[in-house]
């Protein structure tokens, strides 16, 4: 081991982990309970868990200055490759990078396979829901969600009523958003069944740390994740009008260079092979959707559509959208091409639906959710809101329209000034906030410029729905990089990590010789 | 291929080839002006080059008289001038930009390089001495674009269309180029006056060697003017340009189960114009006549090939 002597040492990094997690909280009410830490539990335990045993000896023994570098290096690497996330209305340059922490975060097979039954009975409900609320609306009918919640909801799309799409999936592509508080303890915090994004990071992440950990990484055995873009590619093939001659021609719709996701548009339709397309180019006759090619006008089937619903068609949403394709929606109602996500799947993603979700699952499915949801109080709600405007301190009250941080007060760690403001926001417009108490998110050993040290993270795995429900082990960690932060959106300060989920019952035991190179 | 795709590239390959050739422009004029002897003759020269750029309209909204260091800030800076190569560049980029999977990262990160440094150059850069280097950079920039064009990309439509945008372009640059000099080329001109102006016509399309290799003999108006119209063998002659037009719209023809319309048929009756013309007749008939034809129908040419494959 000699040759690692310039690390930090075991009993070092568990001291900089340490002292992170006992530092007072800056709040003056209500300190944000102590995290569960995902390598070392809650009380810094000896042995770390035992997914994280390989990490903990790789970070007590590699120099801060080494690790540093090799963060300097992915920076480089992401830099070169172009991945930039697009941050508008903040002056400076728009195009930045996601931060990417070099420290994996890992999940035991176990524990993702739980995740994963999980996660396949909460989307299948999911589907089922959307399917009941555009059909015969059977769950209100049995009193399980106020009818009022579902007609009157901005993301209910009424042209869509009566419309069954191919095989009965609206939400094809599904971002689940989980949190974790304990060692068996996940909550889903959102559902994402719109067009959700970020699984370009999940792939690039896992390019990258190969790339610059190849030893660390193969004593892990990590489950890959490289074969999302054939499995979402199966998947939308599988969404394919009944109708379609053949090879069903699937392309992605974008809403152009501009959009913040644009880089993952065309990596993603680059990895499976299919055209990105504009709404320019495309165009409908007869209610059949063709795409304007170099020989000609060619027959669309599929549209993996990165665009939201009110700029799909000008005809039929938004008439100012100058991204949509005119008639788009009549052809996709008479059956002629398939739209992945379907429009109006919102209304299953609502945060104001959101605490109906376990019961979606007892009342489709007759199953107990495996993964609850996080409590949540509904403002519209009158002992709820009463409950929630005397404890502002301690919750996190979020805007039902709102994503990606905007629009949310995080309680404990609000001014009395803000707490104050949003009390009247709340007064005013009930039905648009929910609260939910302050969870204490798990932490992950995080590189920060001292060194070491626990941040919070989520986990946003991405679930597939055709004929099957596919999900690749893992998907996207975001973690919140400033001290204490509860808030992981990119465009809020938050970067990512790569995501392993291990084959087998753990990492290999590493030999000394290869420890050293390692080192 | 998607038509806005091809569109894109078409446009790419004609923006990156213009702003060599308005660099190759600018090396020959300020040459030239070099040896004008006097004042007058030198603002002719760069009066010629605007023409010749077909910016001359623009530049003398904003100036009075075509003196060199408000020609070169106009064709190298100038944002007003949808043809200064700074212009080109940003617009060659944002081309790119939008058909990103379309092309190879080599030429990707050569011309996102090249923009970047121009846009970090201060204007002095383009001053006095320094002049010929940058001129030189750009056009091997350009050079760097079309080789990693041809090394790097797939051998499919999205090639040949970046193909048919260098090659329009490049015979429109040739065209215009001979027609602003078309007196020097009449047999009536002044050997020796002319002599140093033919020189640096031969240079403007990379053609001093070239003359010799051909010809082996003094340089004669009449073979520059067959070398750069006629001769298959010279890569910018218009003959070499447009032949290669229409062999590529041939080969997506091809491609396309035999799929063809009004610009095929263009490209073929200007590729036998000047496979079966002779230098004698375009003479005769009158060169500037002859040229300003050929700059008007590869015009057509072009709209042609945007109405059937990127418009339609």
């Amino acid at each position: 081991m000699a040759a690692c002597a310039t690390g930090p040492g075991r009993d070092a990094l568990r001291q900089m982990i340490a002292t992170v997690r006992t530092r007072k909280d800056p709040s003056p009410v209500h300190a944000t309970p102590v995290a569960y830490d995902e390598m070392l539990g809650l009380a810094n335990q000896v042995p770390p868990a035992a997914a994280y045993a390989q990490i903990e000896r790789w970070l007590a023994n590699t120099p801060r200055e080494e690790l540093l570098r090799k963060r300097g290096e992915a920076e480089l690497l992401f830099r070169r490759i172009g991945i930039t996330f697009a941050v508008y209305g903040e002056g400076g340059d728009p195009e930045r990078l996601i931060p990417f922490d070099i420290i994996p975060r890992i999940l035991a097979q176990a524990e993702w396979q739980r995740l994963a039954t999980g996660l396949t009975q909460r989307v299948r409900a999911l589907n089922a829901f959307l399917a009941d609320v555009y059909g015969g609306k059977e769950i209100i009918r049995a009193g399980k969600i106020p009818e009022a919640l579902v007609v009157q909801n901005e993301a209910r799309r009424p042209i869509m009523a009566g419309f069954k799409p191919p095989g009965g999936i609206y939400t094809h592509i599904s971002g689940i958003d989980l949190v974790r508080t304990g060692p068996d303890k996940f909550y889903v915090l959102e559902d994402n069944c719109r067009t959700p994004s970020g699984v370009s990071y999940m792939l690039e992440n896992r390019e990258a740390m190969l790339r610059l950990f190849p030893r660390l990484c193969h004593r892990h055995r990590i489950a890959p994740v490289a074969h999302y873009p054939e499995e979402l590619l199966t998947t939308l093939k599988e969404a394919a009008p009944p109708n379609c001659p053949g090879e069903p021609n699937v392309v992605l719709l974008t809403p152009g260079p501009f959009n913040s996701a644009y880089y993952e548009h065309c990596f993603l339709a680059d990895e499976m092979g299919i055209e990105v397309v504009e709404g320019a180019d495309l165009l409908v006759q007869d209610k059949r959707v063709y795409m304007r090619t170099t020989a000609g006008p060619k027959r669309v089937d599929v549209i993996y559509r990165r665009i939201d619903d009110e700029f799909l068609d000008p005809q039929v949403f938004r008439e100012d959208s100058l991204v949509g394709v005119p008639g788009l929606m009549s052809a996709y109602l008479a059956g002629n091409v398939a739209l992945a996500n379907a429009p109006g799947g919102g209304i299953a993603d609502d945060k104001a639906i959101y605490p109906y979700v376990p019961d979606m699952v007892r009342f489709y499915l007759g199953e107990e959710p495996l993964i609850a949801n996080v409590p949540t109080y509904l403002c519209e709600r009158d002992d709820d809101r009463k409950y929630v405007l005397e404890h502002l301190d301690e919750l996190v009250v979020k805007l039902c329209k709102g994503s990606g941080g905007y629009g949310m007060l995080v309680g404990p760690h609000a001014t009395a000034a803000e707490r104050a403001d949003f009390a009247d926001r709340i007064k005013a417009k009930p039905g648009d906030y929910i609260a939910q108490p302050t969870l204490a998110l798990s932490t992950c050993p995080t590189l920060v410029e001292a060194g070491v040290a626990p941040r919070h993270v989520d986990l946003r795995p991405f679930v597939l729905s055709g004929k099957d429900v596919r999900i690749v082990p893992g998907g996207l960690t975001r973690v919140a990089l400033r001290e204490g932060s509860l808030v992981v959106n990119s465009s809020q300060g938050g970067g990512t990590k790569d995501t392993w989920v291990l084959e087998g019952e753990g990492p290999l035991e590493a030999a000394i010789s290869q420890e050293q190179q390692q080192c | 291929m998607l038509s806005r795709t091809a569109d894109c590239l078409f446009w790419l390959a004609r923006y990156m080839e213009r702003a060599g050739n308005i660099a190759r422009g600018l090396e020959v004029a300020s040459r030239m002006a070099s040896v004008a002897g006097d004042e007058a003759g030198e603002e002719e020269v760069w009066r010629s080059l605007l023409v010749a750029a077909g910016c001359d309209y623009g530049f003398f909204e904003k100036h009075e008289r075509a003196v060199q260091d408000k020609v070169v800030h106009w064709l190298v800076f100038d944002e007003e001038n949808p043809s200064a190569i700074a212009s080109c560049l940003a617009a060659g980029r944002s081309n790119a930009r939008s058909v990103r999977t379309a092309l190879t990262v080599a030429m990707w990160s050569t011309l996102n390089d090249t923009w970047n440094e121009l846009r970090k150059l201060p204007p002095a850069a383009t001053e006095g001495e320094k002049l010929p280097g940058f001129l030189e950079w750009v056009r091997e920039r350009v050079l760097l674009f079309n080789g990693a064009a041809h090394d790097t990309m797939l051998r499919d439509e999205a090639k040949l269309f970046v193909q048919l945008g260098t090659m329009l372009e490049r015979a429109d640059c040739t065209s215009r180029l001979l027609d602003v000099r078309h007196e020097i080329l009449e047999p009536t001109a002044d050997g020796a006056v002319a002599h140093a102006q033919w020189q640096a016509l031969l240079r403007s399309v990379s053609a001093g060697r070239a003359y010799q290799w051909v010809y082996r003999d003094r340089l004669q108006p009449k073979k520059i003017a067959e070398l750069l119209i006629l001769r298959p063998e010279l890569p910018r002659s218009l003959m070499a340009c447009l032949s290669d037009v229409a062999q590529t719209l041939e080969t997506i023809a091809v491609g396309q189960g035999g799929r063809r319309g009004e610009c095929h048929r263009l490209a073929g009756e200007l590729q036998s114009r000047l496979h079966y013309g002779r230098i004698d007749g375009i003479l005769k008939g009158g060169m500037h006549e002859f040229l300003t034809e050929m700059i008007e129908r590869t015009a057509v040419l072009g709209s042609e090939i945007e109405a059937f494959y990127i418009k339609a």
